[in-house]
C-alpha cells in the first residue's frame, strides 16, 4: 500500500505538467474553437460557424493537399536517407567507436537551432548564392535558376535536412538489435545481398521505420515555420493558416483549424501504431 | 557480417553516401559561419569582402537587433530551469515507470501525445489558457510549461531506455544491507545512470534553448533568442543575422561537446574504478 502510493508520488509531477500543459490546454482549444469573434474580442457561444467556414473554404482544401504533398514527399526523402544512412552505420562500420562517431555526427545538429538552419539555406540557394553561382561559372546554365529558394523545393529541402535524423535514430536502433546470425545464416543459405536486405534486414527494421515515420508525418503535418521560412510566405499548409489567424487574433477561427488538423494527426497515427508498439521497442 | 578482410564494393559507395549526408546536415551551417566574417560591405551572400568581426560587433548595438543581450539572457535561463526540470521529472516518473500502477497506460500516452501533437496547438492552447484565465503569459511560466511538454517525452523515453537495461540486484544489494530507499537512489540507482541523466540534461538545454513553435504565444511580452531571430529574419538583410545564428550555434555546440567530455571523464573513471 505504501509501495504504491511513492509509486504515484513520483509519476505525479508528470502527470501534474501533461494536464495543466497538455490536457486542458487542449481542451480549451476545443470550446473555444465553437466561440464566436469579432475584430476585439472572442466571446463565449456555441456556434459551429468557424467549422463551416473552415470546411467549406478552399483555401483549407488547397493547404491540406499541399500540406499532404509536402508530408509525403518528405517521408520518403527521409525513409530512403536514414534508412541507407543506418544500414551503413549498423552494417559497415565494424568498430563499435565508429559506429559512435558518426552516429554522433549524425544527431548532433538535432540540438542546435531550427530557424538557423533554415537561414544558412539562403546564402547557397538564393538567387545569387553559391549553386547559382558554381552553375552560371561552369556554364552550365545561362540565367540563375529561380526554383532553388522561396518554392516547393525549398521547403521539402529544409524537412528533409531537419527530419532525417529522426529516421535514422529509431531504424539504427532497430538494426543493431537484429542478431547477426541471422544474417549470417541467410548467407549461408544462399542469399544474394538484395534478398538479405528485403528478406531479412528490412522486415525486422519495420518497427524503426514505423516509429521515424510517426515522426517525420506529425512533424511535417504541424509545421507552419519551415514552410513560412522557406516559401518566403508564398506557399500556405494547414499550420500556416493557422498561425495566420492567431496573428490576425481570430482565435476560435484558429482553433477550429487546430482541431481539425489534430484530429487528421490523429486518423494517420491510429493506422501507423499498428505497426509498432513504441513502449517495447525501446 | 564479416569483421576483417577485404571491404565490398557497396562499402565504399556507402561511405561516400554518408559523407555527403554529413556534408548536406553541416554544409549550410559552416557557410553561415564563414559568411559571419563578412567584411563591413560584404552581403548576404558570397564573394567574402574582406574579412572582420564588424558584423558581431554590430550584435551588440542596440539598433542593429531588437533585444539581442535580454533575449538571450533570458533564453539561458530558461534552458537551464527547464534542464533540470526535466531531469527531475524524469527519473522521478521513470522510477515510477519500473513498477505497474493504474493509470500507467494513460500517463505514458499522454506524455507520447506530448510529444507528437502538433506544436502550435501548445502554443495556442496554452495562450487561450493563460488569456481566459487572466494570467499574463511570461516566458518563465507559460513558455516553461510550453518547454517541458517538449522535452519531458523525451526525457521519459530516455529513462525508459535506461531502466529497461537496469540490473535490478543493485537495488536489492543495497536493500539487503538496510540501506532506506533514499540512500538506494542516491549511492546506487543515481551513480550507475548519472550518464544518462548527464544526457536527459542536454537534451532538456538544448531543447528549450531553440524552441520557437511551442514558444510563439506563450512567452508574454518579452522574446525569447528564437523569436528574435525569427523577427529578423523578416527585416535584416545584413550578415549580422549570420553573426547571431552563428553564436547561437556555438553556444548549442558547447554545451554538447561540454557534455560529451562528462560522459567521457564519468565512463574512464568508472573504468579506473572497476580496474582497482
Amino acid at each position: 500500500m505504501t509501495q504504491s502510493r511513492y509509486t504515484y508520488l513520483q509519476a505525479f509531477p508528470l502527470l501534474t505538467i501533461m494536464l495543466v500543459f497538455l490536457v486542458i490546454p487542449t481542451v480549451m482549444i476545443v470550446v473555444v474553437s465553437f466561440w464566436d469573434y469579432n475584430a476585439f474580442s472572442i466571446i463565449p457561444d456555441f456556434i459551429w460557424d468557424n467549422y463551416d467556414f473552415l470546411l467549406t473554404s478552399s483555401v483549407t482544401w488547397q493547404a491540406y493537399g499541399k500540406t499532404f504533398f509536402y508530408a509525403l514527399t518528405s517521408w520518403a526523402l527521409t525513409l530512403a536517407i536514414g534508412f541507407t544512412a543506418a544500414y551503413y552505420m549498423a552494417f559497415h562500420l565494424r568498430t563499435t567507436k565508429a559506429q559512435t562517431i558518426c552516429f554522433l555526427l549524425a544527431t548532433i545538429p538535432f540540438l542546435t537551432s531550427n530557424i538557423i538552419r533554415m537561414i544558412s539555406w539562403i546564402p547557397l540557394l538564393g538567387r545569387n548564392g553559391l549553386v547559382n553561382q558554381t552553375l552560371l561559372s561552369m556554364g552550365l546554365i545561362d540565367n540563375p535558376l529561380e526554383f532553388l529558394l522561396y518554392s516547393d523545393f525549398s521547403v521539402i529541402l529544409a524537412f528533409v535536412h531537419l527530419y532525417t535524423l529522426f529516421m535514422v535514430v529509431p531504424i539504427f536502433n532497430s538494426m543493431m538489435r537484429i542478431d547477426r546470425k541471422l544474417v549470417e545464416a541467410a548467407i549461408d543459405a544462399g542469399a544474394s545481398p538484395s534478398q538479405v536486405l528485403t528478406q531479412v534486414i528490412i522486415p525486422l527494421s519495420k518497427s524503426g521505420i514505423t516509429i521515424g515515420t510517426i515522426f517525420v508525418f506529425t512533424l511535417v503535418m504541424g509545421d507552419f515555420i519551415t514552410v513560412r521560412l522557406m516559401s518566403g510566405g508564398l506557399s500556405a499548409s494547414v499550420g500556416v493558416l493557422i498561425y495566420n489567424e492567431i496573428s490576425l487574433l481570430q482565435y476560435p477561427a484558429a482553433a477550429a483549424g487546430a482541431v481539425t488538423l489534430l484530429l487528421t494527426v490523429l486518423m494517420m497515427l491510429a493506422i501507423l501504431f499498428r505497426f509498432a508498439n513504441i513502449r517495447e521497442d525501446l | 557480417m564479416n569483421t576483417t578482410g577485404k571491404r565490398p564494393r557497396s562499402f565504399y559507395f556507402l561511405t561516400a553516401f554518408f559523407a555527403l549526408f554529413i556534408l548536406f546536415l553541416y554544409g549550410p551551417t559552416l557557410t553561415i559561419g564563414i559568411l559571419s566574417f563578412q567584411g563591413p560591405s560584404g552581403g548576404l551572400t558570397f564573394p567574402m569582402n574582406g574579412v572582420s568581426l564588424h558584423w558581431y560587433f554590430r550584435l551588440f548595438e542596440q539598433q542593429a537587433v531588437g533585444d539581442f543581450g535580454g533575449s538571450m539572457t533570458r533564453s539561458l535561463l530558461l534552458a537551464l530551469a527547464v534542464m533540470v526540470t526535466t531531469v527531475v521529472i524524469s527519473l522521478s516518473a521513470g522510477m515510477a515507470f519500473r513498477k505497474k500502477f493504474k493509470g500507467s497506460g494513460v500517463l505514458f500516452y499522454l506524455t507520447i501525445v506530448s510529444l507528437i501533437i502538433p506544436s502550435i496547438l501548445i502554443s495556442l492552447g496554452i495562450g487561450l489558457l493563460f488569456n481566459q484565465a487572466g494570467v499574463e503569459p511570461t516566458w518563465y511560466g507559460s513558455a516553461f510549461g510550453a518547454h517541458l511538454t517538449w522535452t519531458l517525452p523525451f526525457g521519459l523515453l530516455i529513462m525508459f531506455a535506461v531502466f529497461n537495461r537496469f540490473d535490478k540486484s543493485f537495488e536489492a544489494a543495497a536493500t539487503d544491507m538496510c540501506a532506506t530507499p533514499f540512500q538506494t537512489l542516491r549511492f546506487v540507482v543515481i551513480p550507475l545512470i548519472l550518464p544518462s541523466l548527464v544526457g536527459v540534461g542536454l537534451f532538456g538545454f538544448t531543447l528549450s534553448y531553440d524552441e520557437f513553435a511551442r514558444t510563439i504565444m506563450t512567452s508574454g511580452s518579452r522574446n525569447t533568442l528564437p523569436l528574435e531571430i525569427f523577427g529578423m529574419t523578416t527585416n535584416v538583410t545584413t550578415p549580422v543575422l549570420y553573426a547571431l545564428g552563428t553564436l547561437t550555434t556555438l553556444i548549442s555546440f558547447v554545451a554538447i561537446v561540454g557534455t560529451l567530455l562528462t560522459l567521457h571523464l564519468l565512463k574512464r573513471r568508472r573504468s579506473r574504478i572497476q580496474a582497482g
